[in-house]
Parts: structure tokens; C-alpha cells; sequence
């Protein structure tokens, strides 16, 4: 099963095999939470598993992940991020000292963003059955009144703005997990994304659609809301940034940063007039301090996403293929 | 004296090769009355006169019939007689749709199903000597004029915009006919009677030159004389050609070719020249009979040729860095004979495209995609109707081989053999098949009965402009064989863009995996049909096994059964893609695959081309089998042994390194070889036989310590191959062997290939009519759907 790496062969399994069984409106808008109206109340919910190797990793572990992923997922619906639950999967014999180290960073995490631990569960598997740890999630925010964040807002004109360089996640882990050197030293860009999000509400600009660039990265991300929403995206590569040390251990391993997992990044769809403001703001905060414009969305409404190239050709962006075989004849 | 009247209906190439006014002047000649027309379909006489001379010009039709004409179907019967009193060309005969023609019927009211194409659009062809005299003649009205054709010669495909091929159909119908002109068209004694495309200066299109805004520099005759003037100052200028813009600069001036490149975004593949004369050709390379013929023939492609060593000093050598070829035409067009007259110095002419895009056809378009390429914009007021990028032909075993089929030789049809039972279509017609081909160089093809349509060379289908165009193709192919197929052939790659395309269709589809669609493309083009054995080496394709193939032998029984004979063995490509592009990566590949962890000591020559970095992260890559897929194909081989040998360490473009390769082999005469192994399997899988290149490379590292010419190990190389081929096909007594596979558009490989096995009685092919790459996949397809699927079942 090669269904994991959040590209195409993810997508199938979803819309293939899991939602078949759960038909409903909620999950067909294919968002990241759920939105849930009680009462008066508009709650977002979602849920995340982690599972990750190595556990510790440049820039984050395995807690920190649990913990903002799951609040990055309630931040991409505009909630403010209130309760969350934790279930964690430990093998048998997996060292106490390292559980301390997961927990007191997953501790460190909710503090920083705000979200309080409620309830949870542990279990233990036989030695061999798991990888030392793996984590779930589920989170429950409030969404304000005034807030509609969906694909389905997604508008003709809209700017697509890009909360910082991408690919870091992905390599940094991949690197030390495979054993890779390189000169430059890769983080990974884990980080709670609620901040930003909440100052641009707050600040009054219209977020039509937000995204948080997990797993299949940016161009996945790009391809699926492109569908959901049937609108044509143009994406520049020249636009698009990606640091000295991403760039070089993707060029050594033969992969596109675009396709490489990010946990900090994000990104936004939001009206032209008021991209300029929405990026002064967004370079407020340290997560997103880089965020530019890497596109808009055109005319035609073709469910596509058109990549121009640095030499000036057009490709059409692609989920990522469950592997990456190459096409050159 | 016995009068009769006569119906026939005529099938094949009768549209734009004039056939209208011959069969005009047949009839006066035999005393006839009558009328001929065109239809969609083809050409209709009714003719009538005294029985002796109706026999007499039935027989005329097949043996006096124009150049360019083909005669597929003929059928005629007697009807009744009618009261004209002179031979008319008629107005075409339309039909609404191909499905429902009413008027068709009524033209053929027996027209069987024959297993004749439906119609054969003519191509483009360069202006016949006639028209070229003219040009050159100052006392000719049409002196100097750039649109000057005749119903022998000139623009077809390019211009027409649906059938029958009728002026109104064409590009040419926003030109009225001036009176000359209409004399000229509706005289049955003129060489441009009813010649659709014609022009001149007074009524046909005009010539402008234009800055990068689009802003008109000069026209007509002054256009021309400023665009050579520019050309000669060393500037880039984008001409409107037969099937989409050129890029023209001085070939003669480096600085000239320099900047091209750089605006081009284009490092070192080789451009393409166009030379004044076959004496200036001779002049740069060494030109054979067949090659002259090829160059001069009314189709102009690009041939590739052996440089002049002698006489290399006046082309810049950034034309073709590192190749012992050159790509030289003729001039295909009017505009072209009168712009070399001028300029009298070898021109390099490229496509006027992005890298990747197709050729761009439209005035808009250009000045919009090329404002950062070209300096000048030499364009006209006459519409391409579709892209043709120029052919490009080889001389192999003395036999033209096509590398890239496109303007001049699209949309002729080929015809296929089939089996005896497929032919009796009165049973069950067969049906109608669409071949969407693969990824790069990608063409289409659609077959009606045994007649295949290819369509021209579209490019490679990441760029969504080529998407575009590969989707205007097939809509352009069913129009003009006015047949919508219901059954699709793709390759096995699962995102290819042609698969993927294929299978949203909503149609029945059938994929074919990608190395037995090129075996059967050599067996199609050959007419082959019975057991056979299939060398299909390419650089990588999909099977199966998730094995990148493109080191495979077939055999074939001429029935159902297909057997996978023999594969390269396998090494890895450590980062994928990337080590396609960058040869040294797969020379790295092999020889983990060889020797394990300490490769790198083994190999100085590899050694030097990576930082201790990359070492390092190459050797984990390896090891741990990161984003390295494995591959068995001789076109990655090629790339390994280019980089171990020190010649090409990257590609800035598809098969550099294998053509670096060939052009090292050029100057070595060493006939020997180096060891292989073929290792038989136990198991009864396929393949039953690996071709263990092993022995081979630990013997090239130990010529490299010796210090070996270059040139002799990449000789030895060639040779090898060849010998490899020898060994695995020699049990198969009686098969023929069909050679397929991008692999085989090096010269060398081919030629001493196709010798070894001719000297041991062997009947060997290889590609011809369509190319050995990718460009030749829907044939293939095609022919092998035909040749292994249950028709009915469609
Ligand atoms: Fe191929
Ligand atoms: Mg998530
Ligand atoms: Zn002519
Ligand atoms: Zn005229």
C-alpha cells in the first residue's frame, strides 16, 4: 500500500474506498475540519495521526507535530483553536525518558498556541508492531459568525499568496532519517499557523480559502482545491520560494520541492485588493514572514492549476503520482 | 458507334495534386461530356462519349495520372445517358456530416466498403522548378512574389481548414481572385487551373516586417530585402514559414548562433540550417546520391549529414557542438527561395517556439511568445491552419529514415497488411481506432480499415500548449477522415498524459504496453504479419513489472502469443528523473549495480565528476534504494557509458549523451568488441534470458587504465550492442528481426546491426516511414490491436 504520501494514490483511497462508506455533505467538501453547527455555535472539528521517523527531528518532533497539526487544521477554517484529545500507540519497551521528552514538547506546544489537552487514551502494542510512537489528534474550535472559509469561495481574480518557503518539512526529515548530508543545514518549518491567520481576520480581509501544505506539498494542495472549487489557478515558479539548502537536497535526490511535505506552511486565497495589506500583515509574524504572491486564479474555469516554468513553459500541475516514475523515453 | 456514360469514383490521393484539371483535359482529349467533381471522400467523374474512347480514358486515369497523385480505389459503372453537351469541373459535392452524406450517396450510389482510406489530404510541398523560374523571372508578373504556387506545388495541409479541398476551405479564402488570377484558375490548358492555393502580388497575401511591438518596418519586397540585411547584421528574426514560424539567424556568425541559444534558453542542441543550393550543401557535408535526392525532393525536410572535416571553417561551431552531423534543408517555400537568394550563406533555422510549446502559427501569438526571442517579425497575411514543425530524415543502409515526420510528409496514410480474416470486413467492419502514442514526441493516429492517419509531430505532452495541440490533432484527424472512433489505444504508463486523457474519454480503451507498441510499429511500417522477433531498445518505458524497460526482446508467433525473450540487466537510476538528465548519475548506478559500495574507486574518470558530497549522498541513495527505480533499458546504458567514458556528464537535452557517444565512434574503425554474458533464467518467467552487461563495463574500466582511445571504446561499444543483438536473435532461424526503439536513430548501431545479421542470412528491418522514437508508438499500437484483439469485441 503506497497510499500515504498524500498524492494521488491518497486521493483514491479516499474518494474510492473510505467516503463511499461515510456519505455526507461534511465530508464531501473535501475540507481539512469539519464544521458543525450547535446551537448557535459554528464549531470546527478535526483529527490527525502522526506518524513519523525519526521521532526527533531539526526543527520539531513528533509532539510539536501533534500539536499543530491539528491546530493548523482548526486555524485553515478560521477557528479559534479551544480543546483538544490525545491517543498515543506506544510499542512495548519504547524508553519512558523519550515519552517524557514527546509529551513535555506536546505540553510546550498547546501552551504556546492556546489549546488545552481534555482527554485522551494510551495504548500499547507488541514489541514490532509499531515505531516506538505514533499519535492522534482531534481538535474542537470555534468559528466566528462572520467567517466562510471554503473551497467553494475560491473567486475569479483572487490572489494566491504563500506563507513562506517550501519543502523544509519534508527534507529535513527525510535527510536525517536516510542519513543524508548536505551543506546547508535543513529545519524542518514546523510551526502553529493559528497567529497569522487570526490577525488577518481580525484585520478584516475576506479569506476566501485557506490550505495548510501537508503532505504532497504545495502541488497537491494546489491541484485538489483547484477541482474542488473548478477554477483554473496560474502559479509562477519564479514566485515560488525555496531556500539554498531545500533546493540542493531535492536536486540530489531527484524530487520537486513542490511535492515535498511543509507543516508550517500555508496557503491563501484571498481578493486582489486586499493582498497588499493581507501581506504586510502576514509578514508580522515570524511563521509567516516571507509570504508573497506565487499566483492568481484566471478566468477560464477548468479545474486546472497552470504552471509556468523559469523558461516561460506551461505545464499543467499534477497530483503527485503514487511514485514518481520517470516519463522520459 | 456505341455511346456511353460512365460513373467512377475515385479514392486516394485526387485532391490538390491536381487530378480535377487532368481529368478535364483527359475528357476533351477523348471527345467526352460530362462533369468531374470532388467530394469529401474523393473525386467523381460521369463521363460520356464513344464506348472505344471511354475505355480508352478509364485507362488513362490510372497510367497518365499526376505526380503527386495515388490511386487507391477506382470503381466505375455504366449509367444512364444524359443530354450535356460539353466536360465541366463542377462544384464540389458537399456532405453534412460523414455519417448521414446524402449527397455522397447520391454521387456513389455502390460505393462499397472498400478498404479504402476515406480521403487523402495532399501535404505541402516546396514550389516546383516552374514556379521558382518565375520568381526569378523580372519580366513574370509574379516576380519576386513569396506565394507563388501552382497545382504541382505549394502550401496543403498548412492551409486547409476543412473539406472538400475547395479555395473556400483553405486560408486563401479571404483572397479574392484578381482577373488575371481567375483566368489563370478557370483555364483547363493552365498549369494553375483550379490551383486552390493561387496568388499574386495584385490579389494574394502580402509580406510585412514588424518590430517586437508588432509595429509594420516595411512590407513586400523591402520586407525582404530588410529581414536579409538584418540576418546579416547578426539579428534573430522570426519568420512565418510553411507550417509555423522559424527562427532565422547567420549561421556564418557565432555571436549571431551565441545569442540565439542564450534567448532560446537553448545550451547545445543542435539547430538546423537551410542552405541556398545542393552546391552549398556539398560544400559544408558530404552529400550522397540518396541524400541529394532526399534533400531536393518536394517534401524539404531536414537531413542529417555527414560533416565536410575538410571545410568547417565558415559555420559557426556552436550550430552543432559536439556532432559530426549537420541538419541541412533546402528552402521549402516560395519566401525561402527568394531569402536565401538574398542572404547566400547557410542560415540556422529553428522552431519558433518556447522550448517544449509547439511551433507558434499565428502573427498574435508569435509577436505575444517570441517578443523575448526575436529581434524582427516577418510575417504575411495568409493563416497556417496548424502546426508543422520541418521533418527530419537520416540516410541509414542507404534508405531514408524518418526522425521526425511532420510537414511534407503529414497526412498521407500508410497502409497496413492484416490478417486474411480481419480483411473480409463485409462480415464485420472493423472498427475505427484512435492511437493517443505516449509522452514525448508525442503523435496520434487514427486508422479507418487498413489505412492509418499519423498525425504530424506534436512534442512533449507536459506543456499544456502541446496538450492543447495534441487534442486539436485528434479533433483534426477524425474531421479529415470524418470518422469518430470509439475504441482508444494508450500506452501502459499510468500518467502519461495521453493515458490519463484517454482513460477520462468515456471511451473503451486498451493499453498496449509501450515496448511491444514499438515492435509492432517497425512490423506495421514493414507490411509484416507472422512470427517475428522484436528488438525494441528505447530509453525507458513502462511494463508491468515496474521495471523502467528499454532493453527488450520479443518474440512473436504471428498469432496470439508474444514472448518476452530477453532483457538488459538491471541498474538503478538514483533520483529518477534527474539521472536522465544527468548521465553520470546512471554511469553511478551501473556501477553499484556492478561492484557494490566502492564503485567510485573503481572509476577515476566517474570519480572527478561529482563533489565528496554528492559521492556521499549517492552511495545512501543506492544503498538505501531512495527514489532510485530500476531500469533495463540500452538508452540508459548509452548515458552510463557516455559519463564512464568522460564524454557527457549531463544532458541539456534528450539523448545528448547518446549522440555524443555516436559522434566519438565516428573517426574509430576497431571491429572488435567487448564480453557480454547471457545469463539463461531457471524460472519460467519472462524474460528467459538476461543480457549481463557486466563483463562488458569491467572490461571498458580496464581499457580506461590502459589508456584506450576514446573513440575505440565507444566503437566497441556500438560493436557490442550489435553482437548482443547477434547472440540473442540467432535461435530464432526464419523470424525476421524488426529493430524499434528510439536507440535505433544511431546510424552506427543500426548499420552494423542490420550487417552482421544480413552476412548469417538473417532478414533484418528497421524504421523507415515512421520514426524509430516515440513519434512511431501510435502506428504500433495501432497494428498491434488490429493484429492481436478480437476486432468484434469493440
Ligand atoms: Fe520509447
Ligand atoms: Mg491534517
Ligand atoms: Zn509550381
Ligand atoms: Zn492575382
Amino acid at each position: 500500500l503506497g497510499h500515504g504520501s498524500g498524492g494521488q494514490l491518497s486521493h483514491q483511497l479516499l474518494t474510492e474506498l473510505i467516503y463511499p462508506y461515510f456519505d455526507n455533505p461534511m465530508l464531501a467538501t473535501g475540507h481539512d475540519s469539519a464544521l458543525l453547527s450547535i446551537g448557535e455555535q459554528r464549531l470546527a472539528f478535526t483529527t490527525d495521526s502522526f506518524v513519523v521517523s525519526p521521532l526527533f527531528f531539526p526543527g520539531g518532533d513528533i509532539g510539536k507535530l501533534a500539536v499543530y497539526g491539528t491546530v493548523n487544521d482548526l486555524a485553515m477554517s478560521g477557528a479559534k483553536a479551544l480543546y483538544l484529545s490525545c491517543s498515543l500507540i506506544l510499542e512495548e519497551g519504547f524508553p519512558m525518558n523519550t515519552l517524557s521528552k514527546v509529551l513535555a514538547s506536546m505540553s510546550q506546544a498547546a501552551k504556546e498556541t492556546g489549546i488545552q489537552l481534555v482527554t485522551g487514551d494510551t495504548k500499547v502494542v507488541e514489541k514490532g508492531k509499531g515505531d516506538g510512537v505514533y499519535i492522534n489528534t482531534a481538535g474542537i474550535g470555534v468559528v466566528p459568525h462572520d467567517v466562510y472559509i471554503a473551497p467553494q469561495h475560491i473567486q475569479q481574480g483572487d490572489v494566491i499568496i504563500l506563507s513562506g518557503d517550501i519543502g523544509r518539512h519534508g527534507m529535513a526529515v527525510m535527510a536525517m532519517r536516510e542519513g543524508l548530508e548536505f551543506d546547508n543545514p535543513l529545519n524542518s518549518d514546523c510551526a502553529a499557523l493559528s497567529d497569522p491567520i487570526h490577525t488577518l481576520l481580525n484585520e478584516g480581509i475576506a479569506i476566501h480559502c485557506l490550505r495548510d501544505l501537508t503532505r504532497g506539498g504545495l502541488a497537491t494542495a494546489l491541484v485538489e482545491l483547484a477541482e474542488t472549487a473548478e477554477k483554473t489557478f496560474i502559479v509562477e515558479e519564479t514566485a515560488i520560494p525555496v531556500s539554498e539548502a531545500v533546493t540542493g537536497a531535492c536536486e540530489m535526490l531527484g524530487l520537486d520541492p513542490c511535492y515535498v511535505a511543509n507543516e508550517g506552511r500555508f496557503i491563501a486565497f484571498i481578493p486582489a485588493a486586499q493582498a497588499e495589506t493581507a501581506l504586510t500583515l502576514l509578514r508580522d509574524h515570524s511563521v509567516s514572514a516571507t509570504s508573497c504572491i506565487i499566483g492568481r486564479v484566471d478566468e477560464d474555469n477548468k479545474s486546472q492549476v497552470i504552471y509556468k516554468t523559469t523558461t516561460g513553459s506551461e505545464r499543467l500541475m499534477q497530483r503527485l503520482p503514487g511514485e514518481q516514475l520517470p516519463r522520459i523515453c | 458507334m456505341a455511346i456511353e456514360r460512365f460513373c467512377i469514383n475515385i479514392e486516394g490521393i485526387v485532391q490538390g495534386v491536381g487530378f480535377r484539371p487532368f481529368v478535364y483535359r483527359l475528357a476533351q482529349e477523348n471527345s467526352l461530356h460530362g462533369w468531374v467533381a470532388n467530394h469529401p471522400q474523393g473525386v467523381t467523374i460521369e463521363a460520356q462519349g464513344e464506348a472505344l474512347l471511354i475505355r480508352d480514358f478509364l485507362q488513362a486515369l490510372r497510367t497518365n495520372k499526376p505526380q503527386r497523385a495515388e490511386i487507391h480505389t477506382l470503381n466505375s459503372r455504366a449509367t444512364a445517358l444524359s443530354d450535356d453537351s460539353c466536360f465541366v469541373i463542377r462544384e464540389s459535392i458537399q456532405s453534412e456530416a460523414a455519417s448521414d452524406n446524402k449527397s455522397l450517396k447520391k454521387a456513389s450510389p455502390e460505393k462499397d466498403e472498400s478498404s479504402a482510406p476515406l480521403i487523402s489530404v495532399p501535404p505541402d510541398t516546396a514550389p516546383c522548378q516552374v514556379c521558382i523560374d518565375e520568381m526569378f523571372d523580372p519580366a513574370n508578373r509574379r516576380y519576386h512574389y513569396p506565394f507563388s504556387n501552382c497545382t504541382n506545388c505549394g502550401p496543403r495541409f498548412s492551409i486547409i481548414e476543412s473539406l472538400p479541398y475547395d479555395r473556400k476551405n483553405t486560408t486563401m479564402q479571404p483572397f479574392a481572385l484578381c482577373n488575371s488570377c481567375q483566368q489563370e484558375y478557370t483555364n483547363p490548358l493552365d498549369r494553375r487551373f483550379h490551383a486552390e492555393p493561387t496568388a499574386c502580388p495584385d490579389c494574394g497575401p502580402q509580406l510585412q516586417l514588424t518590430d517586437v511591438k508588432g509595429d509594420m518596418i516595411a512590407n513586400n519586397t523591402d520586407a525582404l530585402q530588410q529581414t536579409a540585411n538584418a540576418i546579416l547584421n547578426g539579428q534573430i528574426v522570426a519568420v512565418k514559414a510553411v507550417g509555423g514560424f522559424q527562427l532565422l539567424v547567420d549561421a556564418t556568425n557565432p555571436h549571431a548562433v551565441e545569442r540565439l541559444r542564450q534567448r532560446k534558453n537553448r545550451p547545445e542542441k543542435p539547430f538546423a540550417l537551410i542552405c541556398a543550393d545542393i552546391k552549398s550543401v556539398q560544400q559544408h557535408c558530404i552529400v550522397s546520391e540518396i541524400e541529394k535526392v532526399l534533400l531536393l525532393s518536394p517534401q524539404r525536410p531536414i537531413v542529417l549529414l555527414a560533416k565536410n572535416e575538410a571545410n568547417q571553417n565558415e559555420i559557426a561551431i556552436s550550430v552543432a557542438p559536439g556532432n559530426n552531423d549537420l541538419g541541412i534543408m533546402l528552402p521549402a517555400s516560395p519566401l525561402h527561395y527568394l531569402l536565401m537568394a538574398l542572404l547566400q550563406r547557410p542560415i540556422v533555422a529553428t522552431s519558433g517556439n518556447i522550448v517544449g510549446e509547439p511551433i507558434c502559427i499565428s502573427n498574435t501569438q508569435a509577436l505575444a511568445r517570441l517578443a523575448t526571442v526575436a529581434d524582427l517579425f516577418l510575417m504575411h497575411n495568409r493563416a497556417i491552419a496548424r502546426p508543422l514543425d520541418d521533418s527530419v530524415v537520416r540516410v541509414m543502409n542507404g534508405v531514408p529514415v524518418m526522425l521526425r515526420r511532420s510537414r511534407g510528409y503529414v497526412p498521407l496514410p500508410l497502409s497496413l497488411s492484416l490478417p486474411e480474416s480481419l480483411e473480409s470486413v463485409s462480415l464485420s467492419p472493423l472498427p475505427d481506432l484512435l492511437a493517443v502514442g505516449g509522452q514525448m514526441k508525442s503523435c496520434v493516429a487514427i486508422s479507418h480499415h487498413n489505412h492509418v492517419y499519423l498525425s504530424q509531430h506534436l512534442g512533449d505532452l507536459d506543456n499544456r500548449h502541446t496538450q492543447q495541440a495534441f487534442e486539436d490533432a485528434i479533433s483534426d484527424l477524425s474531421h479529415i477522415c470524418g470518422i469518430k472512433p470509439q475504441t482508444i489505444i494508450h500506452d501502459l504508463h499510468p500518467n502519461y498524459v495521453s493515458t490519463r486523457w484517454a482513460q477520462s474519454s468515456g471511451k473503451k480503451c486498451l493499453a498496449v504496453p509501450h515496448h511491444i507498441a514499438h515492435f509492432f510499429s517497425c512490423m506495421a511500417e514493414h507490411h509484416h504479419l507472422g512470427r517475428a522477433v522484436g528488438v525494441s531498445w528505447d530509453g525507458s518505458g513502462f511494463a508491468h513489472d515496474g521495471i523502467l524497460r528499454g532493453g527488450e526482446f520479443f518474440c512473436w508467433d504471428g498469432h496470439a502469443d508474444i514472448k518476452h525473450v530477453a532483457s538488459l540487466r538491471t541498474f538503478p537510476l538514483p533520483g529518477g528523473e534527474q539521472a536522465i538528465r544527468e548521465p553520470r548519475r546512471q554511469a553511478a548506478g551501473l556501477l553499484y549495480a556492478l561492484l557494490g559500495d566502492d564503485f567510485f574507486t573503481e572509476s577515476p574518470v566517474l570519480r572527478q565528476q561529482f563533489s565528496t558530497s554528492e559521492r556521499y549522498n549517492l552511495q545512501r541513495m543506492l544503498s538505501r534504494q531512495l527514489n532510485s527505480p530500476v531500469c533495463s533499458s540500452v538508452g540508459r546504458l548509452f548515458d552510463a557509458v557516455a559519463a564512464l567514458s568522460g564524454i557527457t556528464t549531463h544532458n541539456h537535452f534528450e539523448g545528448q549523451a547518446a549522440m555524443a557517444l555516436e559522434a566519438c565512434a565516428y573517426d574509430s574503425k576497431a571491429s572488435w568488441h567487448f564480453p557480454f554474458e547471457i545469463i539463461n533464467k531457471q524460472d519460467s518467467l519472462h524474460p528467459t534470458q538476461i543480457i549481463d552487461w557486466g563483463p562488458m563495463i569491467r572490461a571498458l574500466l580496464d581499457c580506461q587504465k590502459t589508456k584506450m582511445p576514446r573513440e575505440d571504446i565507444a566503437a566497441a561499444f556500438h560493436n557490442t550492442l550489435a553482437q548482443i543483438i547477434l547472440t540473442i536473435t540467432q535461435p530464432f532461424d526464419g523470424y525476421p528481426v524488426f529493430l524499434s526503439g528510439g536507440v535505433f536513430q544511431n546510424k552506427r548501431l543500426t548499420e552494423t546491426v542490420t550487417l552482421l545479421l544480413r552476412q548469417q542470412g538473417q532478414q533484418v528491418y528497421h524504421h523507415e516511414a515512421v520514426p524509430a522514437n516515440d513519434g512511431g508508438l501510435a502506428l504500433g499500437q495501432i497494428y498491434y490491436a488490429r493484429c492481436l484483439e478480437n476486432p468484434s469485441c469493440a
